[in-house]
């Protein structure tokens, strides 16, 4: 399987690649990590004429806190945040996402940036980055706007971004005192994409659960928030009872379609289990501190 | 189609080529440099049989375009045993019978040789999760998972005798 | 081809011998010093340091000067009429230098079809229409790799869609026929049958007890990481075809090329490299190779082509795909009386299953498994559908697997039926040791055994008692564990040659050794290791025999202009026929020094006996001559009238086959939730007699061990109603990584094999037969009292979760 011929350039600075972008319009294509893009090449699932890699472009591969929030670059590959202490102390539900993606060569090079750009609602960074309430910085040729995450996924393989934009940076809020998350994934092996999985960040107000957001992992045609199931959660305890509604809730507003991973009738199923268990999880880390 | 010429080193060497944008580095490394013991098992990015070192880094060099190694180093299992003495893992891949076609384990040791660079003591699951992108048809793992343990013992010991 | 009706299966008596009661002992048997390293000494393998160097040279390592590369066209339909082939648009392109199309390969004299080893016939390239999705279609040569893969793109072909079968029973009712090019119209192939109903319907009727389940062993694929490939290069100048492939029988595939191509045989060379894994999927011919080796004859150069992992996913040959249903029959004690089975092959659209050529359903008659019954009876049907042909003995000796795992799930039922422990319902129906050799109710003959030893040994490496009261616990907690056992008889070592052909030749085996001047020796063989370790087995034979240290032989396949004719490496049978070969040829080698050293040491033959390195005068062992010095002297200084040189040919054809057995024991916890299974642990133990390299050996079964877990719980090759593959990628095709791997934990027994002239008897297969029953009977066990009887393999988690609901049980 080899990909078909392109032009391919390599800017060393992010305006030589917004003019690069700007040039060719929709015949050219970003490359960061490549693992969404060059698997898709090889099938000859996507022809680009044009190659624009950014990854020459320095600084855009960091992990930092600032302002109320962790500022993670769009080039920052999924190995740093698995290895980051930072990562690993205040954002449970960042490492454990970063750590089910794919597999320890493919996250070597796997950027969080292509990760949202490719808006695939079966990667693993949107439900998580919609549980986290997060924001993306784009940067175009008339400078950078951002963009809500809740704004961002538009469509199948559709995000708010213009063909000429960048995803320069990723912003997550940090978890307030007692905030916790949990990421929990079920897939066939590792690898895999998720059967489904369910990302869940909330802050704990004494017993009760004050604030919640459940992102859901391949089971829509666009990465969704189990706003239903966060409604189900908010103002409560969590309670066996109040987790079961809550799950039921997800499962409920998801729209899967069955495939090999299972039929939508099982996927919902477990997207009411991983909600639940998720829920927990979080729950127990929000007491815990994160 | 556009060409570029790349310079990277390569085990160690430095290499220039003139390259076809679309070359994957894998086919790079095995055709034009006639460095075969890179393999290929797959079409989906899946099975790390093509598994090579990036700036250091255990990649599937079946994903990644020869371009993109402009300016950065590949190290390739040729590099292993260069000046004739077999690696710590190469070793134990023999010791410990981690190997039978031999087709999977170039990929293997590659990817166990960075695994033992983050995390020079790994537990067994730590070793079972650092190779799982790649996939083995032979061995059904044990022995490999022997091996690797194999080579972190020897290389721990090895760094106390130095610093001792 | 011929339609084998009725059909009964084709053993004749044994030669005297060839089966006996044998002891059953733990300990390897060791007779050499480390130095000479002969059989049971945990060599390391010589074959490693050129692959643990990246020096392995495989097929598509080859790179010839002026080599060319073929890429192919493959259908997007299962069934469909071809009306138009345009391959212009390809042609035109700069570096392309042909399309070869079906009709090219009828214009060359009728290459367009092509034989399979079941003496039907398989589409090399189509004419009329695709039988089946991802089906050659034409073959494109350029002179890059890149420029073939964007040739194929160019060539247009234009398809009138067909109704397309794909459920082999919809197939029995023959509204879509496959093959419209046979004289019946009709998709059934054959019919086959072993046993005897009328005494076993006998049996069924006076049952006590009797059980009926229906079972499904889907369609697979061996997955060798090396994918397949071939460099085919062609001199018009000397005539010769010189072929690298990945073949794990270079002599038969040099035959059959010689027959379909007419090229004199000894013009043809086929060289099988280092190959990266086989298991059965590099023994078929596949239409690539035969395009790869015209491409070559036109064009007079090397051509290169290597498949890649969709193609060989969709398109290369499949393995198992058998539709059963199984009666067992029990009588008031307990006692399994009889077997009753029916069962349907799913060939795709040509029979082309690499089974020996008398037997259409391979060895599946040994469904009886280790279990002593009054009367068993089975019917197999093989019938077309449109999916590629296939069949292969993916590690596996011909359809054991599927009887292996019929017999375990209708022994596990029968004992929860009865309230029955399933290892003591098992001890309780085993063969005794006493009554071997036994003659099993289908006609194989036994060669050795003793079942209660492994399922006792297995027992206790997992303290299964202990598991059982674990599990009461956990059941009263409503948590879902599992106990599964599989005790399985193998047979392998195809074979003896009354019984077994392949297209006509004798499945014997071949060694030819050479000692050279120095004592030094390489030795040939006829079959082709994919990774088995032959390279070190075979050495450790000679050295056995001989005192040769085995770092000393040097050991060679693969090549058909030096290797003796062998029939090759699958179905587990290089042990038990090319290394019986090497010994026997080692002995021929001794027969020869030992008139050697009785001339040097001047002394009757009668007079000298045998000390592992040397001959030595009984009585006065200083007086001794060893291998390395009669070596010398067999090209210095041998007897007047003797011929120079010390070597020796042999040709193998075994008395019997070899029955390899084994007890397996799996814990599983399920996911009450998810349905996921996790096997907790899994002891394998296994008796595959004596032992050549324990360490070899212990890989091979864990290998094996995870290739039986895969079908068990994770591998399918699905299609979709139209025939479309949508497991055609490692994408969707779940090869299990390191993490669904367990961790293995094995044992033995050993009880040799009396015929096999090393006592061994084959080991590379048994654990992936075994495997998978022991990991279903422990998911159904976690589930019995639920009420569950049976779960499909693969067992995703899907199907464990709907049984749960279906049982009542949600979290
Ligand atoms: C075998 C395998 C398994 C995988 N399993 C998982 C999994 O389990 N979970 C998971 O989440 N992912 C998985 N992935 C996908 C992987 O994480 C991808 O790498 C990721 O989806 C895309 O990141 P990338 O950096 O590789 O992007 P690329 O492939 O380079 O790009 C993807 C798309 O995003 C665009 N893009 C990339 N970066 C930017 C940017 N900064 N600004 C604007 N547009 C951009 C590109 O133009 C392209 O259209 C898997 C991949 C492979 C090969
Ligand atoms: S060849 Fe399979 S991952 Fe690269
Ligand atoms: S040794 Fe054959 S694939 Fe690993």
């Amino acid at each position: 399987m080899i990909p078909g011929s392109f032009d391919y350039h390599a800017p060393t600075s992010l305006d030589d690649a917004l003019a690069l972008l700007t040039e060719h319009g929709g015949d050219a294509k970003i490359l960061a990590g490549g693992h969404s893009l060059i698997p898709a090449m090889r099938f000859r699932l996507a022809v680009p004429e044009v190659l624009v890699d950014i990854g020459r472009i320095p600084d855009l591969e960091y992990i930092r806190e600032e302002d109320g929030h962790l500022a993670v670059g769009g080039m920052t590959r999924e190995v740093a945040l698995e290895d980051s202490d930072l990562v690993n102390a205040k954002y449970p539900l960042l490492a454990d996402t970063a750590r089910v993606i794919a597999d320890p060569l493919v996250r070597n090079l796997a950027t969080v940036g292509g990760n949202l750009a490719h808006a695939d609602p079966a990667n693993d960074h949107p439900a998580t980055m919609l549980a986290y309430g997060a924001s993306v910085v784009a940067r175009g040729p008339n400078g950078s706007r951002t963009i809500a995450i809740d704004d961002f996924f538009v469509d199948l393989f559709e995000s708010a971004l213009e063909s000429n934009e960048i995803l320069t940076e990723i912003r997550i809020p940090t978890p307030p005192a007692h905030g916790g998350g949990a990421y929990l994934k079920m897939e066939r092996k590792v690898g895999d994409y998720a059967v489904s999985a369910v990302a869940v960040q909330l802050v704990l107000d004494g017993g009760t659960v004050s604030s919640a957001r459940i992102g859901l992992t391949n089971v829509n045609p666009v990465p969704m928030r189990a706003k239903n199931a966060e409604a189900e959660l908010v103002g409560k305890a969590a309670t066996d009872d109040v987790l079961e509604a809550a799950g039921r809730a997800a499962a409920g507003e998801c729209d899967p379609s069955g495939d090999l991973r299972g039929s939508a009738e099982y996927k919902r199923d477990v997207t009411r289990i991983l909600t639940k268990r998720a829920i927990r999880k979080a729950v127990e880390r929000a007491k815990g501190g994160n | 189609m556009s060409r570029h010429t790349i310079k990277l080193t390569v085990n160690g060497e430095a290499v220039e080529k003139e390259v076809e944008s679309r070359l994957l580095l894998v086919h790079f490394v095995r055709e034009v440099l006639d460095l075969t013991g890179t393999h290929i098992g797959c079409d989906t990015t899946s099975c790390g049989a093509c598994t090579v070192l990036l700036d250091g880094r255990a990649v599937k060099s079946c994903t990644v375009f020869a371009a993109q190694a402009d300016g950065r180093s590949v190290e390739t299992i040729e590099a292993l045993a260069a000046d004739g003495t077999l690696h710590p893992l190469q070793e134990g891949f023999w010791e410990k019978h981690g190997l039978q076609c031999g087709y999977c384990t170039p990929g293997m040791i590659l990817s166990a040789k960075h695994l033992l660079e983050k995390n020079p003591d790994p537990t067994e699951e730590e070793i079972r999760w650092g190779i799982s992108g790649n996939l083995c048809r032979c061995t059904g793992y044990n022995k490999i998972v022997e091996a690797i343990r194999y080579a972190a013992d020897k290389q721990r010991e090895s760094t106390e005798e130095v610093s001792a | 081809m011929t339609h084998l009706d009725d059909r009964t299966e084709p053993h004749s008596p044994l030669p005297e011998g060839a089966s006996a009661q044998v002891a059953t002992t733990d300990e390897i048997r060791i007779r050499t010093p480390e130095k000479v390293c002969g059989m049971g000494h945990p060599m390391k393998r010589k074959e490693d340091p050129r692959f643990i160097q990246g020096k392995g040279r495989y097929v598509d390592d080859v790179k010839l000067p002026g080599m060319l590369y073929m890429d192919i066209v493959r259908s997007p339909y299962a069934h469909a009429k071809i009306k138009k082939i345009d391959a212009s648009a390809a042609l035109a392109m700069d570096g392309v230098l042909a399309v070869i199309t079906g009709e090219d390969l009828k214009a060359a004299g009728d290459l367009h079809w092509m034989p399979t080893l079941m003496s039907d016939t398989q589409m090399v390239l189509p004419i009329e229409k695709v039988a089946y999705y991802a089906q050659e279609i034409c073959a494109v040569v350029a002179t890059e790799r890149y420029i073939a893969a964007d040739a194929i793109e160019k060539v247009v072909v234009d398809y009138e869609p067909l109704e397309a079968v794909v459920d082999p029973h919809l197939a029995l009712e023959d509204k879509v026929i496959v093959r419209d090019d046979k004289e019946k119209k009709t998709n059934h192939i054959w019919h086959w049958e072993a046993g005897d109903k009328a005494a076993t319907d006998r049996v069924f009727a006076e049952a006590a007890h009797v059980i009926e389940q229906t079972m499904h062993i889907p369609r697979i694929h061996v997955s060798s990481i090396e994918t397949c490939g071939m460099v085919a290069n062609y001199s018009k100048v000397t005539e010769q075809m010189q072929i690298y492939m990945t073949s794990q029988a270079p002599h038969a595939h040099r035959t059959v090329f010689a027959l379909v191509s007419g090229l004199p045989e000894q013009k043809i060379q086929i060289i099988s490299p280092d190959i990266g894994g086989g298991f059965g999927g590099k023994v078929p011919v596949y239409p690539g190779y035969v395009c790869c080796a015209v491409a070559s004859l036109v064009t007079g150069k090397p051509v290169k082509w290597i498949e890649d992992r969709s193609e060989n996913l969709q398109a290369d040959s499949f393995a198992r795909d058998y539709h059963i249903t199984a009666e067992m029959a029990a009588d008031a004690n307990g006692k399994i009386t009889g077997l009753r089975v029916k069962t349907l092959a799913d060939c795709g659209a040509a029979d082309a299953a690499a089974n020996p050529s008398k037997f259409p359903a391979g060895l599946y008659s040994i469904c009886t498994g280790s279990y002593d019954m009054k009367a068993a009876h089975i019917a197999v049907d093989g019938v077309y559908t449109n999916k590629p042909p296939g069949g292969v003995a993916y590690r596996c000796s011909f359809r054991v697997t599927e009887a292996v795992h019929m017999i375990e799930r209708m022994t596990d039922i029968m004992a929860h039926d009865l309230g029955e422990d399933p290892a003591d319902f098992r001890l309780k129906n085993f063969i005794r040791p006493d009554q071997f050799p036994y003659k099993s109710p289908t006609g194989w003959e036994y060669d050795s055994g003793n079942y209660k030893a492994a399922l006792d040994e297995a027992m206790k490496l997992i303290d299964y008692r202990a598991l059982r009261e674990e599990q009461a616990a956990k059941r009263e907690r409503g948590e879902l564990m599992g106990i599964g056992i599989s005790s399985f008889t193998e047979v392998v070592g195809a074979g003896p040659s009354r019984d077994f052909d392949i297209l006509g030749i004798k499945m014997f085996d071949s060694a030819e050794i050479r000692i050279h001047p120095t004592g030094k020796a390489i030795a040939r063989f006829g079959t082709k290791s994919q990774g088995q370790g032959h390279e070190t087995t075979y050495a450790q034979i000679v050295a056995e025999e001989l005192g040769l240290p085995a770092a000393d032989v040097q050991v060679e396949e693969g090549d058909t202009d030096t290797a003796p004719y062998g029939l090759g490496t699958y179905a587990s049978r290089s042990t038990p026929t090319a290394g019986a070969a090497g010994a026997m040829a080692a002995r021929k080698i001794k027969a020869k020094a030992k008139k050697i050293a009785a001339h040097l040491l001047e002394v009757g033959e009668e007079d000298l006996e045998w000390n592992v390195d040397k001959f030595q005068v009984k009585g006065s062992p200083d007086q001794a001559k060893t291998i390395q010095e009669i070596a010398f002297a067999a090209y210095t200084n041998h007897p007047q009238g003797m011929e120079a040189g010390l070597e020796a040919t042999d040709y193998y054809d075994p008395p019997n086959l070899t029955f390899p057995f084994g007890s397996y024991i799996c814990v599983v916890d399920i996911d009450s939730g998810t349905g996921e299974v996790h096997v907790r642990r899994f002891v394998a133990v296994d008796d595959c007699g004596n032992i050549i390299n324990p360490l070899i050996v212990e890989g091979q079964i864990h290998g094996g061990l995870t290739q039986g877990l895969a079908p068990a719980l994770f591998e399918e090759i699905v299609y979709d109603e139209n025939g479309q593959n949508l497991t055609g990628t490692l994408a969707d095709y779940l090869v299990p990584t390191a993490v669904e791997s367990p961790k293995w934990e094995t044992g033995r027994t050993i009880t040799p094999s009396p015929h096999h002239p090393l006592g061994a008897k084959g080991v590379g297969e048994s654990p992936t037969v075994g495997a998978p029953p022991a990991i279903v009977n422990a998911v159904v066990d976690a589930m019995w009292h639920l009420g569950v009887r049976h779960v499909e393999i693969p067992m995703t988690p899907q199907r464990i979760w709907a049984q749960l609901r279906e049982h009542g049980v949600t979290d």
